[in-house]
């Protein structure tokens, strides 16, 4: 009633399932996609 | 760790280590902060009653069992659990994914903030060699492992000054792409001047994305940028720029200027852009300078900036809802297909996946440490040499660097630039805090920029957003 959540990635399952490291390199971070099509 | 702040009428509450973004009414704002102080959930309670004594305890019950709740579900005053993600990327394997190219240390401006000293990198002038490029080509293919895109930057100096280059080296790219299983995507920086025809053609078949250096209004940019006459280029490379744009269709671009200290109202150039030239695709950032420089931005001009970055950042929403919206580089983020944890905490890239090669085929961390002997890392014919330098830019990431460790925003910068570090303190673990302080602030109105979006559709299907008070005004 008193909170809204936006929906986000889940960085704990992010986390669990490793990193593929096929995203681009970044001069941002922030502003970067995911590369991975299963996400 | 939580951050909480107040923006544009709302209350927004980021979870630091989930990533999680959080809209509240006033009371559970106070809540969930009294509950960061270290208070007992009864403390807090007493302390809300005393608060709000407008609130009945009904609302008391539902605030404290909606922050219960989002605990519960691991989205809020989560804790760090990532630090073995830190250099996990990197330690996998040495792959490199992306190489730029200074195919001319040289320039037909004379800008005189350039941190490549007007393209010479504090160096000699030269162009490179199709031989060269080629060579370059063939180390980023021989060290790419199996990653099948890989990205090529032209830049410089001026690239166009050795188009011809430029245009031989993507077609070489494109003959041996099938045999190795690569895809090359090109990019170009440009200062527009030899921005032709041909070269337009070119770039909007070749190249997936472009940065057209331009500072904003004609005295903004005819300030820093002009010709080795001393003469602006604002009248040459702004009908260059449209023609281009004009030309791109739906393929990336964007207008990159930079503001310093003369033009710390840098909003009207990017509204100069928009309104007066017609581009959509925008960025300003801040000069990277001397601290003793004219133009060097103050700790005075702080607070003009952060209001800068609000009223982008709430003119934007505006144009968003008269369906004529703008990208601002820094607030593009992407809640739900954005970096995963192992990304947001290991850093750029430089030193290891992504290098600079100069015209003379030196290998350097990155376009900001060219031509300094310490920062060498080999050539492209025998490879990366200094094994311990690139050590050293792997341990790059928010766990080499203390201060970012008490940073709420250091999900979404990975510990910064280590350039601008290093020119700042001597140390690419070392931090540049002016920087940091505007990224903190460019993030804080991206997330809110993200929360009017959702607001705006959730209108749409006839949903309320909790926000901080009837009367707050929003765009």
């Amino acid at each position: 009633k008193h909170i809204m959540t936006l929906e986000t990635r889940d960085m704990a399952k992010s986390y669990e399932n490793g990193g593929c490291g096929e995203c681009q390199t970044s001069c941002g971070i922030a502003n970067q996609k995911c590369e991975n099509k299963n996400n | 760790m939580i951050h909480q702040y107040k923006m544009n009428g709302y209350n927004i509450v980021l979870d630091v280590y989930s990533a999680s973004i959080h809209v509240t009414d006033d009371l559970a704002y106070d809540a969930i902060h009294l509950i960061d102080t270290g208070l007992s959930e009864e403390e807090a309670r007493a302390e809300l009653k005393k608060a709000h004594p407008e609130a009945s305890a009904q609302d008391l019950e539902d605030t404290f069992s909606d922050i219960d709740e989002l605990i519960a579900k691991k989205k809020l005053f989560t804790t760090d659990v990532y630090e073995k993600a830190a250099g996990y990327l990197k330690k996998q394997s040495t792959v490199v994914k992306a190489l730029c190219l200074l195919v001319a240390h040289t320039c037909n401006l004379n800008c005189s903030y350039c941190f490549a000293s007007q393209g010479k990198f504090h160096g000699g002038e030269g162009l490179m060699t199709f031989e060269t490029a080629k060579r370059a080509i063939d180390y980023l293919v021989e060290n790419s492992g199996s990653r099948h895109n890989l990205e090529v930057d032209f830049f410089g100096g001026e690239p166009l000054v050795n188009f011809d280059v430029c245009k031989k080296t993507v077609e070489y790219a494109r003959s041996i792409e099938k045999q190795h299983n690569k895809n090359f995507r090109f990019t170009l920086t440009t200062n527009g001047i030899n921005l032709t025809d041909e070269v337009i053609e070119w770039a909007n078949k070749e190249c997936y994305n472009v940065v057209l250096s331009l500072d904003g209004r004609k005295e903004v940019n005819d300030r820093f940028r002009v010709d080795r006459g001393g003469h602006g280029s604002y009248d040459k490379i702004v009908p260059n720029f449209q023609k281009f744009v004009s030309k791109r269709g739906d393929k990336s671009y964007y207008m990159r200027g930079t503001f310093s200290h003369f033009n710390t109202d840098f909003t009207n150039d990017i509204f100069h852009m928009a309104d007066d030239l017609g581009f959509s695709e925008l960025s300003m950032e801040p000069v990277v300078t001397d601290p003793s420089s004219p133009s060097a931005l103050t700790e005075d001009d702080l607070p003009t900036l952060y209001e800068q970055y609000e009223i982008l950042a709430k003119d934007m929403i505006r144009r968003e809802k008269d369906g004529k919206p703008i990208t601002f580089y820094h607030y593009m983020i992407d809640l739900q297909h954005g970096p995963c944890v192992y990304k947001r905490v290991s850093g750029c890239g430089s030193g290891t996946e992504y290098m600079a090669v100069t015209a003379w085929g030196d290998l350097y961390p990155c376009h900001q440490f060219v031509n300094d002997p310490k920062y060498r890392l080999g050539d492209i014919w025998k490879g990366v040499e200094r094994t311990d330098l690139r050590d050293e830019f792997k341990e790059c990431n928010v766990y080499s660097r203390p201060e970012c460790l008490k940073c709420w925003a250091r999900m979404y910068c990975a510990g910064g630039c280590a350039a601008n570090a290093y020119h700042a303190t001597g140390d690419i673990h070392g931090v540049y805090e002016y920087g940091c302080k505007l990224f903190r602030k460019r993030m804080e109105c991206a997330l809110m920029l993200k929360i009017a979006e959702a607001e705006m559709q959730q209108n749409g299907e006839g949903v309320a957003m909790p926000h901080a008070n009837a009367a707050a005004v929003r765009c």
